[in-house]
Formats: C-alpha cells, structure tokens, sequence
C-alpha cells in the first residue's frame, strides 16, 4: 500500500468536518516533517500527498519551495510530480516561481523528451513575461528540429508565450507556416491554435497567412475524402478535433474576404454534404462547417444550405444539437431572415420543448420572426406559450409579445384583443411600464371603446388578482363608464350592466375613479368619503379632492371631469396621475434571472460509465 | 481556451482540479462550490451547456459538462473552443482513463489523483487541446510510466547492492 493510500484513507474514514480537519492536520505536519529531512527516497509521494490535501481545499503553500526542489532533482519521478506541484500551487506572482526558471531552461534541452515535454507543459502553464521573452528562442528551435511529440507541445507552448509578449508572434510565424507540411495530427492541430492566435493578434500575419488557405483546403481534403484511416478514425470520421480546428482557421481568413472565401467555398459545400450527421463528432463537424459558411462571403447557395443543416438540427434528438442550432440561427435572423423563416414552424415547436433554454431561445428567434404576413398564426402560438411558460420567461414573452403586435397589428381590434389575452394570462408579470402604453392605444382607438371597456369589465369580473389587467380595466371603467351603462356595443353582444355591478365590481377593487356615472351620486360620495380617513395617504388625499370637488366647484365640475385627452406618445407626465392603480399596493415585477433556470433534480439514470456510441 | 477542468463527485467533493489561469486558493474552492451548485442541479435530460457562473468571470465564458455515474466532468471554456468538440473531447478523456485504470471508477481518481494529472496533461495543455488521438495519449502515458518504474526498480537494485554483504564465494577465492 503505498503511503498516499493510507492517507487517503484516514481521511475519507473522517465522519465529520472537524475529524477530517484533524486528520489533515497530523498528516500536514507530518509531511513538513519529512520535508525538512534529507532525502529518504519517498520525497515524490509526499508532495503528491500534499497536492491530494491541496485538492479538499487546505492550505498547502508550505510545499512550494519542496516543488523547486523537487523539478531540480535528477530523479524523472520526482521531476514529474515537482513541475505538476509548481503548477498547481505556484503563479507567476510568487517569488519561489523564479527560482524554477533555470530548471525549465535547463529541462528543455534535456536529453529525454519526457522531461522537455514537463518543462514545456510548465512553461504553458504558468510562464511569466521574462521567462517568456528568455525562452522563446528555444521554443522556436523546438518548433523546427525535434519529433512530433515534442514538436506539438512546443506550438501550444509558443501560443502561451505570444499571450504573454504580444510581438513575439512574428518569431514564431514562419516556424507556425513550416508546421503545416507536418503528417501527424497533433503537431497540425497545434499548428493551427497556433496560427489561429498569430491571427487574431495581428492583421498583417493574418493578410499573410491568406496564403495558407490552399493549404488547409488540401489538408481537409484529404481528412474528408481520404479512406479509412484506422488511427485517426472516430466514428467513421478521421480525426474531427482537427477538421473542427482547421474549419474555425479558416473562418478566421475567410471573415470579409472575398478571395479566401471563394477558394474555400468547394470544400465548405463538400464537407456539408459529405459529413455524416447521424454520429455526435459528425455533427462537431458539421456545426463548424456551418459556422464558418455564415462568417464569411460564402455564395447564397451555400448559405441556404448552411441554415438548412441548422434547421435538420432542430430536430435532432440530443439537446444539446438542438440548443447550439438555436443559438446560431438567433445570430443569423437579422443578415439570413428569410433562409430562418424557412424554419419557422420547427422553431415555434421547440417553444414546447423539455429544456427550459431551449424553451428560451426558441422564444427570442419566435419574436425576432413575427412578420407581417404571419403575425397572426405567430401570436396565437406565443399566447399559447404564454399560459404555460416557465414564471421566468413570463415577463420577457409579454412584453416580446406586445412589441410584436404593436409592430405588425392587422387590426386595432385584434390589437386589443391580444393585450388583453396577455393581462389575462400573464398580467402579474408584465412591466411597468406596459400599462400607460396600453393605456394610450386604448384611447386612440376611439371606434373601439365601447368594445374595449365591455371586454375589460368583463375579464375583471372574473378575476382581479391580476394588477396591470386591473389597473387598465380600472381606467377604462373611469374614463369610459358611460359607454359601459349604455348596454349596446356594435363588437359584442349587447348585455346590460347596472350601475350597481359597476360599483360593486370597483368597490371590490377598492377604487374610486367614477366621474361618469352621474345617478347613485350619493353612493358614490360615501364610498368616497370612508377613504377621506383612510391610512394610506394616497388614498386620503385623492378622496379629500374628491369630496371637495363634489362639494364646492359645482362650476367647474364639468370642466374638470371631462373626457381624458388622447395620450401622446413621450408627452410628459405620460405615466398620467389618473392610473386607477394607487389603492392596490405596488407589487414588483418579475425579473427575469440571469443564467439558466434550474430545474428540479430528478433521480440520476443509472448511465453506463462509458456511453456505448463513441 | 479552456479556463479551468474540474471533476466533482455527486456530493460536491472534488476529484481532480485543474485551472489553467490563476486563482488563489480561496477563490478556487468557492468556483468549485458554485459549478458544483449550477451542475447538480441539472436534469438528466438537459442540454450540456451553461452561461457560465460569475465568479469564473464574463460572458464569455461556458460551462460544459458531462455526467457519468457518480462524478461530473466539468470544462470551463471560451468561444474559442467547439461546445460539441468539448463534450467529444470529455468523452475520450474518460475513455482513456478507462484504458489506463481499466474499468475506471471514482475510486481510482481517488486513490490515484496524480496519475490522472499526468494522463490529463497529455490531453489539454495551458487550457489548450494538445491531442485528441486515445490510443497515443495511452502509449505516452504508459511509456512514462514505464520509465518512473524502472528508474525506482533501478535505485532499488542499486540500494540493494550497496547493503549485501559480500558473497561467501568472493571471501573465498583465492
């Protein structure tokens, strides 16, 4: 049993918090101990030990200048664990990081590959500027005369220090441009990060780099079509990691270009069409693929085909294809309208998908897709959404809602009749600000107020546990009671509402806005004047008004109580002081949570360790 | 880039922490905590993917993850990286450790933290993608391996050497 192991378990044999900190505590000290020694041989197992206790959270920086020593010796063992040791507990910014300098230097050129390859995984890692600026000539050197091994650390090493010292990217392109003659894989897909960083730091080497495209073009090429190639096989795919790479390397040159676009625009077709999509690592591919036709001047037959393979993608069976198709399509409504239109019907369907984000993106391309022509087929969709959605998407999918119906409305009618479908359904979580919008397309669609304040006395009738509903309903009643009394309306059927109802149905909702209703005057001004003493001072003081208007300013009564204006849009004091809404206690919107919602846990299926489709 | 790859277990305990930027140890455990928190409370029939939480900082950044049996593999990337290259890549990082630990379970990352260190290293190197090929990471692998053994069992011999005392034969002759 070798000493970690008993560590180990003296430590998950720890019943609670305190046993364990206990546990540690004796082994910690233990290891100091051992550290301060001479060497006894067993040096490597105890800086694992440490790094195991570093891993649980306690402090192990007592072990750092244990890891200088340890990269210093000549022992392969203890070399290995000290470089993960540096790399796990020390940063640049840490004095003990300095004096490993010199060892890396000296491990980089150390006759074993294995020992380069720590030094240059360490130098990735946690290389500081001068270490950087110091070795790069070596890096370099690497780059060009070394095996493959090492050769693809090296590239991946040099991405790190270009990070790190910005101009020494130009050292290192023409070593990036050699690399691409490479056969092995992993030294070309180091290549390629490394040429994607050169890149994307500097627009002289990517001008310069445009020259490759012919290159890489042969290179996937060959990975495409090439036959069976058993080393390099995944699935029926050769090597996908690396098309994916080369895929995104090419987007990089092709992005606003017209010359590098059409040289690789036969290649981008034959990888779309020749990728098999029914394996997960085909569809990397092909999403890539996809990507980059978007990115850059692909020609529109192309496109077309692009946005098709995003659309079979909406209905595949993983989530997670059908997640990231979303996310793309949602980028591409604004330049690729009609191609995503196309799509349309699959999109409103994942509206009523499991997945609570792919609920949500399917409902942010659903809006950006209400068109003139449909609007009305999409909006009965979107209501249906409405009512079952999830309680953090209500308030976004209202006011999506409105904007699209205020935007393509077929008719000041149906205008209506959908706001109020949404105060209805969802009219807890509609923003604030919606309600002296309403208010205003309310009153300009003067045909339509006898319609519109039967409608709403009715939906309050039914329920008033929703505030904005009641709050315009309120209102209307206000403004447009008398239209309410008179019984016929040439929308709905003609029903007669007393004044009575009327009252009641306010009282319930604790209002007093009734300038209209000329008989019951008295009801109404002893309604009013319980409020004259009432604790909320709004309310006080809106009754004592009241009360005073009815006594004293017979003259100027008429005036006062006339017909509300038509709001103007932006006029000030938009949010008017008449919003019947001061009785009911200000209740905060939802807000939407940012990050994904989160479902409940279910019991975990009982996966099998490896999946059995690769 | 690959910000950060942590292995935790169904309760939050973590298996093997890897971050390839600097975190002071504090903050590292409180980045375990929180994506241990988004992650388990997953569905299982879920999409792989999460905006990633706050503290691993900006909106750039991804949580993608996979979970097998009693553990969550969790990756912090960038926009640079595929999300389906990643869920493939998490993919032949357990199956390698399946080769090299045969039948691989949470014990063995237990047991054998700094073992699955070295095989992670020759996977992802400075938060890039170094190689993907399963069957060269197990040969590199088994080839250092290798080499760590012998040059024990070498020191060991050499040890041995030193302390015998002289053979009776060698005292003899002569």
């Amino acid at each position: 049993m070798s000493p970690g192991t008993a560590m180990i378990r003296a430590i998950r044999s720890a019943r609670t918090q305190c046993e364990e900190r206990g546990v540690i505590q004796r082994e910690c000290a233990a290891i100091r101990a051992q550290f301060r020694q001479a060497d006894n041989g067993g040096r490597s197992h105890n800086l694992a030990k440490l790094l195991y206790v570093h891993m649980l959270g306690y402090p192990a920086h007592f072990g750092q200048m244990e890891c200088v020593r340890m990269i210093a010796s000549p022992r392969y063992s203890e070399k290995r664990v000290g470089y993960l040791g540096a790399m796990m507990l020390l940063d640049e910014k840490q004095d003990a990081s300095l004096l490993i300098t010199n060892s890396i230097k000296n491990d980089l050129s150390h006759s074993n590959q294995y020992v380069q390859s720590l030094a240059l995984c360490t130098l990735a890692c946690m290389g500081s500027a001068e270490m950087c600026r110091d070795l790069a000539p070596e890096i370099d050197r690497l780059l060009r005369a070394s095996n493959s091994y090492i050769k693809k650390k090296a590239a991946l090493c040099a991405v790190h220090i270009v990070r790190k010292v910005h101009d020494l990217g130009e050292l290192f392109a023409p070593a990036a441009r050699s690399l691409l003659a490479e056969k092995n894989h992993g030294v070309l897909h180091g290549a390629v990060v490394l040429i994607i960083e050169l890149c994307e730091r500097n627009p002289e080497t990517l001008e310069r780099f445009r020259k490759t495209v012919p290159d890489l073009v042969q290179i996937m090429k060959g990975l495409v079509l090439s036959g069976y190639s058993p080393e390099h096989d995944v699935a029926g795919i050769s090597d996908p990691f690396l098309q994916v790479r080369i895929l995104r390397l090419l987007r990089i040159l092709g992005h606003n270009n017209e010359g590098a676009s059409d040289a690789m625009n036969d290649l981008l077709a034959q990888v779309a069409t020749n990728t098999d999509s029914t394996k997960t690592v085909g569809n990397a591919v092909l999403y890539e693929t996809v990507l980059t036709v978007l990115d850059i001047k692909s020609e529109s037959g192309l496109r077309v085909l692009a946005v098709n393979i995003l659309g079979r993608f909406l209905l595949n069976n993983d989530r997670n294809i059908r997640y990231i198709a979303m996310t793309s399509l949602q980028k591409i409504v604004g330049t690729d309208h009609n191609a995503v239109q196309r799509h349309r019907g699959t999109i409103v369907d994942c509206l009523k998908d499991q997945d609570a984000s792919v609920k949500r993106r399917a409902l942010e391309l659903s809006l950006a897709l209400v068109s003139a022509s449909n609007v009305r087929s999409m909006m009965k969709e979107l209501l249906l959404f409405l009512s079952s959605c999830p309680a953090e998407l209500k308030a976004h999918a209202a006011s999506g809602i409105f904007n699209a119906a205020e935007r393509y409305a077929p008719s000041q009618r149906w205008h209506i009749d959908t706001i109020l479908h949404v105060l209805t359904t969802a009219g807890g979580d509609v923003r604030d600000e919606t309600v002296p919008n309403l208010i205003q397309l309310i009153t300009n669609a003067s045909e339509l107020h006898c319609y519109t304040v039967h409608k709403l006395y009715r939906a309050l009738l039914t329920d008033i546990s929703q505030q904005s509903l009641v709050q315009v309903a309120c209102w209307c009643i206000g403004e447009y009671g008398d239209l309410l009394l008179r019984g016929e309306c040439q929308e709905t059927e003609a029903v007669q509402v007393h004044a009575d109802d009327v009252l009641d149905a306010l009282e319930t909702v604790l209002q007093s806005h009734i300038t209209r209703i000329t008989d019951n005057v008295d009801r109404i001004r002893s309604i009013v004047s319980i409020y004259g003493s009432c604790i909320d001072v709004e309310l006080q003081q809106r009754a004592v008004e009241y009360n005073a208007l009815f006594k004293k300013y017979d003259h100027m009564r008429a005036a006062v109580l006339e017909r509300m204006p038509v709001i103007e849009k932006n006029s000030p004091g938009h949010t008017n002081g008449e919003s019947a809404g001061e009785a009911i206690k200000d209740i905060q919107p939802a807000k939407i949570k940012q990050g994904e919602p989160l479902l409940p846990p279910q019991p975990a299926n009982q996966v099998h360790y490896i999946d059995t489709d690769a | 880039m690959i910000k950060a790859i942590l292995i935790f277990n169904n309760h939050g305990k973590p298996r093997l922490i890897r971050f390839y930027q600097y975190f002071a140890e504090d903050m590292q455990q409180q980045i375990i905590r929180e994506t241990f928190h988004l992650v388990s409370k997953r569905d299982d029939n879920v999409c792989n993917f999460l905006e990633g939480g706050s503290l691993i900082g900006g909106s750039d950044y991804k949580l993608i993850y996979r979970h097998y049996a009693t553990l969550y593999f969790v990756f912090c990337v960038d926009s640079s990286e595929s999300e389906l290259g990643i869920l493939d890549l998490i993919q032949v990082f357990v199956e390698t450790l399946d080769k090299c630990f045969e039948n691989v379970c949470e014990l063995d990352l237990i047991f054998h933290m700094d073992k699955v260190h070295y095989i992670l290293q020759e996977v992802v190197m400075g938060g890039m993608v170094l190689e993907t090929n399963m069957n060269e990471i197990v040969a590199q692998v088994e080839v250092q391996n290798r080499m760590e053994k012998s040059e024990s069992h070498m020191e060991r011999m050499l040890l041995r050497r030193h302390l015998e005392p002289l053979s009776p034969h060698s005292h003899e002759l002569g």
